[in-house]
């Protein structure tokens, strides 16, 4: 796992042992309310970021192109072409958040180099911009870039936020992506999540004989690369904690089994295979345990396995099928689907099988319950009324909302911050499925780019 | 060779035969002209006795269907098992595969275990009549390998199914 490292940048003369302490320490003049709080009052003078939606507008921000000192020729281009890209990427970061009315480099006019930690503010005016982001790229010597990100405050003229990132040239992407999640999180108080990768199956060919590959690629679709071949059919795949396995489910040889994969050796092994049926495979938080379902003459129960393979041991004994298990973030509980009432539920217990109960009571059924990395909230999909919808309500069964409305949406799998949900939406007829996110309040629904068709996706971890 | 083979599904054949208790069903096929030895006759369409072909056309059918999020059997879907027991026991050498599905309209980790319970709702009614339960084996395909491709519910009915596949 490549890291990306943080670093007190040196600009124009100015240095800083370390990022964070690069930032204010006064007062910083952008309050946001923590994301449960409805919206209320906020004073006129504010500049706020509303992760309530429909509050008030998206927040304009000015993103223009990052300039360099010298160009310089890279791998991924000359070093001033690398400075609009970054700062496109940051602009479709920010925007597709559906928080942010973003002016990027397209229609920002360029800005100088000695411009970078010096804003002129009265320039971006005519925008109506509330919030600069600026910064500079420059490639090392050792094939490095070092890539400057700075956040302003229009109104106060103030420095909200000064990092650096150094990275492969080949990563500089996750570069752009750093700097919007510093500049995201500094503005709503939520978490990252922009550096982060979704593993999932792409799909293809007709529907009674579709060829499923694993797939792995950044959240926005970037840097997408197929890791099956597509010859066996392959389901639910999950990223590892510390993202160098998936574990997944593979009809290799006409014997469902799970297998996990690792991304630096890029080979497979199996972990649970046997005469029964094993299927819905999920790491444990702290990566050593496999919890999965097994069933046995029809009867299926969540059992767990180590990560490293060895004998399961069962969690649950009811007669009905109870599947679709995930730990909350500490690993103390697990939250699971059971049809054990006649029709599929959600239902929490202790990490060791103890003291089930049931929480949900809504009509109809709900399935693949997903616990949020924040530990607030279980996502799900829920059936009724002849449509598939995601879903969330809390770990103790209350405050139920549902997040959106289609004819086949399942699987939600959790951004790492907790705030965004992507899932499936198949199409009624084809049932070609593609990826979708949606915000936790359920606005800005957004299709996930994908080069064939997609579902089970699984958001992972941010990088490090 | 081809006459070992004749007489071994021939005997094979009496044994299971003298073991069942029913009058066999009409559509159970006689001995052929040659007793059962395969000839291949050019075109490739002679279908041996105890066969994958053979089984397909002697049951009433190979799939039996289920209602939406059920595994239980109707009176239809026990008569096909019926058939398919008779010829199991009739050639007790062969082995079988019973896949079980289920249509787009549940998720897809339930629906890999409902599939589950419609293939072993299918083997445990074979076993009961008597094919020796060794002898099945079943997989799971959920929602996965759907046979019709319309979302209504004619094709959702023909999707929710448990096939029996002769594997050797």
């Amino acid at each position: 796992m490549r890291k990306i490292v943080a670093i007190g940048i040196a600009v124009l003369g100015a240095t800083f042992a370390h990022a964070a302490a690069a930032q204010p320490v006064q007062a910083p003049p952008i309050q946001v309310p923590p994301a449960q709080q409805a919206g209320g009052a906020q004073e006129d003078d504010e500049l706020v970021v509303d992760l309530e939606g429909g509050q008030s507008a998206p927040l304009p921000i000015v993103i223009p192109a990052m300039p360099t000192a010298s160009v310089t020729a890279t791998t991924a281009g000359s070093t001033d072409e690398l400075g609009r890209k970054l700062s496109s990427v940051i602009d479709d970061d920010l925007r597709n958040t559906g928080l942010f009315r973003t002016v990027g480099p397209n229609s920002a006019r360029p800005i100088a180099y000695s411009e970078v930690n010096a804003p002129n503010y009265g320039s971006w005016a005519t925008f109506g911009a509330q919030a600069l982001v600026q910064g500079y790229v420059r490639a090392n010597s050792n094939g490095t870039l070092t890539v400057g990100c700075y956040l302003y405050d229009m109104s106060t003229q103030a420095e909200l936020l000064r990092q650096g990132f150094v990275v492969g040239v080949g990563d500089w992407r996750r570069a752009a992506h750093k700097c919007a999640d510093a500049v995201y999180s500094r503005l709503t108080g939520e978490g990252p999540y922009f550096d982060s990768q979704v593993v999932y199956v792409a799909e293809r060919g007709p529907k009674n004989r579709r060829i499923k590959q694993l797939a792995i690629m950044d959240y926005d679709g970037a840097n997408h690369r197929f890791l099956t071949n597509g010859q066996s059919i392959v389901l639910t795949p999950r990223l590892s904690p510390d993202q160098g396995r998936i574990v997944f489910m593979s009809y290799e040889d006409d014997r469902p089994a799970i297998y996990i994969y690792d991304m630096k050796a890029r080979r497979q092994r199996l972990l649970v295979s046997n005469v029964n049926l094993n299927f819905a495979p999920r790491f444990s938080p702290d990566g050593r345990w496999v919890l999965f379902s097994m069933a046995i003459a029809g009867n299926t129960d969540l059992y767990r396995v180590s990560a490293s393979g060895g004998t399961p041991q069962r969690l649950t004994t009811s007669p009905g099928i109870d599947t679709g298990g995930s730990y909350s973030p500490d690993g103390r509980r697990i939250v699971f689907e059971s049809d054990r009432s006649g029709s599929q539920q959600l239902y929490v217990m202790d990490a060791d099988g103890s003291n089930q109960q049931r929480i949900s009571f809504g009509g109809g059924r709900y399935a693949t319950p997903v616990w949020s990395p924040r530990g607030d909230l279980v996502a799900f999909t829920r059936i009724g009324g002849g449509a598939f919808r995601i879903g969330i309500m809390s770990p103790g069964g209350g405050g139920e909302r549902l997040l959106t409305e289609s004819w086949g949406d399942e699987g939600p799998s959790w951004a790492p911050n907790g705030r965004v949900l992507m899932f499936f939406r198949a199409a009624p007829g084809s049932g070609r499925p593609d990826l979708w996110s949606v915000d936790l309040t359920g606005a800005n629904a957004r299709k996930i780019p994908t080069p064939l068709d997609g579902s089970d996706p699984a958001w992972g971890p941010i990088r490090p | 060779m081809a006459r070992t083979k004749s007489g071994f599904l021939l005997a094979a054949a009496l044994i299971a035969l003298a073991g069942c208790t029913k009058t066999p069903p009409p559509d159970v096929p006689g001995p052929g002209p040659d007793n059962g030895t395969v000839v291949d006759n050019g075109g490739g369409d002679t279908i041996r006795p105890g066969s994958a072909e053979d089984f397909k056309r002697s049951v009433m059918s190979d799939t039996v269907h289920f209602a939406y999020d059920q595994y239980d059997l109707d009176a239809q879907a026990r008569a096909i098992l019926d058939t398919q027991a008779q010829w199991l026991l009739r050639y007790p050498s062969v082995r079988v595969t019973i896949e079980g599905h289920c249509d787009e309209r549940g998720t897809r980790e339930y629906n890999l275990a409902l599939g589950d319970r419609r293939a072993n709702a299918a083997k445990n009614y074979l076993a009961a009549r008597g094919v020796a339960p060794g002898r099945i084996t079943t997989i799971s395909y959920g929602k996965e390998r759907p046979l019709a491709l319309s979302s209504d519910e004619a094709s959702w009915a023909q999707n929710r199914r448990a096939v029996t596949i002769v594997i050797s």
